[in-house]
């Protein structure tokens, strides 16, 4: 039973098994086990970037392409639900209308930039999707009438996921919408991961795989390399777009910076080269680590940057706004040393 | 016993017009892009102030290329860290500028034409320097393996941004031109910068220079061996990774002469210019076709020409039409207007 849920493909490492167990408990029960605004935002975060991560892996570890659109594609989903909500008014067929059609347009994208870059080479594919993605970073902000702009656009959703709505208490914590909503989030990312899981887990996945080693052989032994890598860029657009949605769910907000920034772009590079290039599972550690990191490393950060005033550089070099200069350092160190990311580590062990 | 050799006869047939003029179809595409323009501007005095900008811009663009299309030909290496040179080169060749507020500000063409050299070439040096130095430490672990490069070249882009926010500050630095390149000439009741021409100029003598080393001397043929095959002229003899990492050298400092001259022409440097100007010279490597010198030539002109035109004729369309004209291109030829490397 628990093996046809993750489609056979066990953690196969005793450690793992024991910090994938904790996460999922850790998330399941997060509203009671921790209370507090700022965890559940926390905790909805990384349940919204374990899919991203997860759907991005598809197309680095599984197929080996590098793409630079991944937030664009996470972007579209945001604003499919957010212009759907603030057209369409507060209610349910909005969010639903928003996120199909998001993800729909997201697929759409990927499979126009598919077919033009991937047909050749798939180094293309790199260097056309940084492109796309600047041009349409640049034209959300620019069209403000549409998207809001560098503001961004906030909207209403149906008042059963907001706080204002209460519904009595559990164990000593008030279940309001907010709670309802953190679940929906919960509940959404685990069946999209699970269907991520199944997909590389199928034949289309070995395909995949099979490419990644040696497209030639891949192709001489009869498999269209073209599609397979097309329809995994599909794919993985449209799972990028559906957690989108369930961010712009959850915040009731979005902008440029917290969608569309190539900062968040370098976020998942990191989670997924981090968690370990190639396994689902990955995903899960290097999201859970790396947002819990960003979120209280940071005012670490602050406290070293202070703590060394008076001597030189170090402060500049400690200060909070360089968090990404020490992300690129470890971007660089873990591809070298350690690139099969923490999971194939404690694989490897067992 | 020997056969007679089979009957044939060679014909020399001549090469079709519509066949030549299809290979010497990039080459007119920037005349015709001109015209087009002309057309549609109508009015020829904007016409030719969009155009000298236009071609400005696409030299620009073409110096900060040209090193990227080689590196890449030359040993298959995809360097996303490309843009971080044309950052440093500006900041480094403008805080030069800066510091000689003393020769910049005086309207004496000798003094100011100093100045501009000597920025030029410290941003050169150091970035230079900087290129040998990312060579050996990010991408010569990582030949061979187009993923890894691709990641560990982006996690350079990244270092090297942020250290210029430490060093030099987060906030952009505005500057102004020396006294002799401020200003206008008037033409044909045109209105044309002379920072402009200046930099159209300079821009065709160094595609010339190029040329003329890498078709006439010595060290341009080993390197244009080696972009068509590499295995070949090792095989020969020929230690590739020694010129590999002279043109990995060349290419990066000629990032940091973009950067130098992208500042000016701005007058308004940010540490984040190399990343925006690294998204149109992907475009550029691309339509040119990878590896061709020629090719990222012309490409860098169309992007120049078509962003004026477009940004003057429809403000708004500006933004996509870059990746209008890249498509167009690609589907035009999949492989670029003119590509040395083979598509593996």
């Amino acid at each position: 039973m628990l093996t046809h849920i993750l489609s056979g493909d066990r953690p196969r490492s005793l450690v793992l098994t024991g910090l994938l167990l904790a996460i999922l408990l850790g998330l399941a029960l997060a509203p009671f086990l921790f209370p507090g605004v700022r965890s559940l935002e926390t905790a909805a975060r990384i349940c919204i970037f374990i899919v991203l991560v997860a759907s991005y892996d598809l197309l680095l570890g599984y197929s080996g392409i590098v793409s630079f659109a991944h937030t664009m594609f996470f972007g579209l989903g945001a604003y499919g639900v957010a212009l759907a909500s603030t057209h369409m008014g507060r209610g349910y067929d909005a969010l639903v209308v928003g996120t199909v059609l998001g993800a729909v347009a997201s697929a759409l994208l990927a499979l126009l930039i598919g077919l033009f870059s991937l047909r050749v080479r798939a180094i293309f594919f790199a260097m056309i999707t940084l492109a796309v993605a600047s041009a349409v970073a640049v034209l959300v902000s620019q069209l403000s009438g549409l998207t809001g702009g560098e503001d961004g656009l906030n909207y209403s959703i149906p008042r059963e996921l907001t706080p204002a709505f209460k519904l009595g208490s559990l164990f000593g914590v008030t279940i309001n919408g907010k709670i309802l909503n953190y679940y929906l989030v919960f509940f959404a990312s685990l069946a999209l991961f699970l269907v991520l899981l199944r997909i590389v887990n199928s034949p289309f996945g070995r395909v995949l795989q099979a490419i990644r080693e040696n497209d030639f052989r891949a192709e001489a032994i009869g498999y269209r390399v073209v599609f397979y890598r097309t329809l995994a860029t599909c794919l993985s657009a449209a799972v990028a777009a559906l957690a989108g949605s369930l961010f712009a769910i959850w915040l009731r907000y979005v902008g440029p910076d917290t969608t569309l920034s190539f900062e968040i772009m370098l976020d998942i590079l990191l989670m997924v080269v981090i968690g370990g290039m190639g396994t689902m599972y990955g995903a899960v550690i290097g999201a859970t680590i790396f947002v819990l990191a960003q979120n209280y490393l940071q005012n670490l950060m602050g406290v070293a940057s202070g703590a060394t005033e008076g001597l030189p550089l170090l402060p500049q070099l400690l200060d909070p706004d360089r968090w990404l200069l020490w992300l690129g350092v470890l971007f660089i160190l873990s591809v070298y040393f350690f690139p099969t990311g923490i999971v194939g580590r404690l694989r490897s062990e067992d | 016993m020997t056969t007679a050799a089979p009957d044939h006869a060679p014909k020399y047939a001549q090469v079709s017009l519509p066949d030549r003029i299809g290979k010497a179809m990039p080459l007119l595409l920037v005349p015709l892009l001109v015209v087009l323009g002309f057309l549609s501007i109508g009015s020829p005095s904007s016409w030719l102030t969009l155009t000298v900008s236009g071609l400005a811009m696409g030299m620009m663009i073409f110096i900060m290329a040209s090193g990227l299309t080689l590196v890449f030909g030359l040993m298959d290496v995809i360097n996303f860290g490309h843009g971080a040179f044309i950052s440093v080169g500006a900041y480094v060749g403008i805080s030069v500028l800066l510091g000689l507020e003393s020769w910049t500000g005086v309207p004496s063409l000798l003094l100011n034409v100093a100045a501009v050299i000597a920025a030029v070439i410290a941003a050169m040096c150091v970035t230079g320097a900087l290129g040998w130095g990312f060579e050996r430490v990010i991408v010569r672990p990582v030949y061979g393996a187009h993923l890894k490069q691709i990641l560990v070249t982006v996690g350079g882009l990244i270092v090297i941004e942020q250290m210029i926010h430490v060093i030099w500050g987060p906030d952009e630095i505005y500057l102004t031109r020396p006294e002799m390149l401020k200003g206008a000439v008037t033409f044909a009741g045109a209105a044309i910068e002379k920072y402009r021409l200046l930099a159209v100029v300079f821009g065709l003598a160094l595609f010339v220079a190029m040329r003329l080393v890498l078709k006439r001397t010595k060290i341009g043929l080993i390197v244009r061996a080696g972009v068509q095959n590499g295995e070949m002229v090792e095989a020969l003899g020929y230690r590739l990774r020694l010129v590999f990492i002279g043109v990995f050298i060349a290419g990066s400092a000629l990032a940091g002469l973009g950067g130098v001259m992208w500042g000016l022409y701005q007058e308004v440097i940010t540490a984040g210019m190399g990343e925006e100007m690294m998204i149109l010279v992907f475009i550029v490597v691309i339509i040119g076709g990878l590896g061709s010198v020629e090719g990222a030539f012309i490409g860098a002109l169309l992007v120049g020409l078509l962003q004026n035109y477009v940004a003057f004729l429809e403000p708004k369309l500006a933004l996509i039409s870059n990746i209008a004209l890249m498509t167009a291109i690609l589907m035009w030829r999949p492989q670029g207007m003119m590509p040395v490397v083979k598509a593996k």
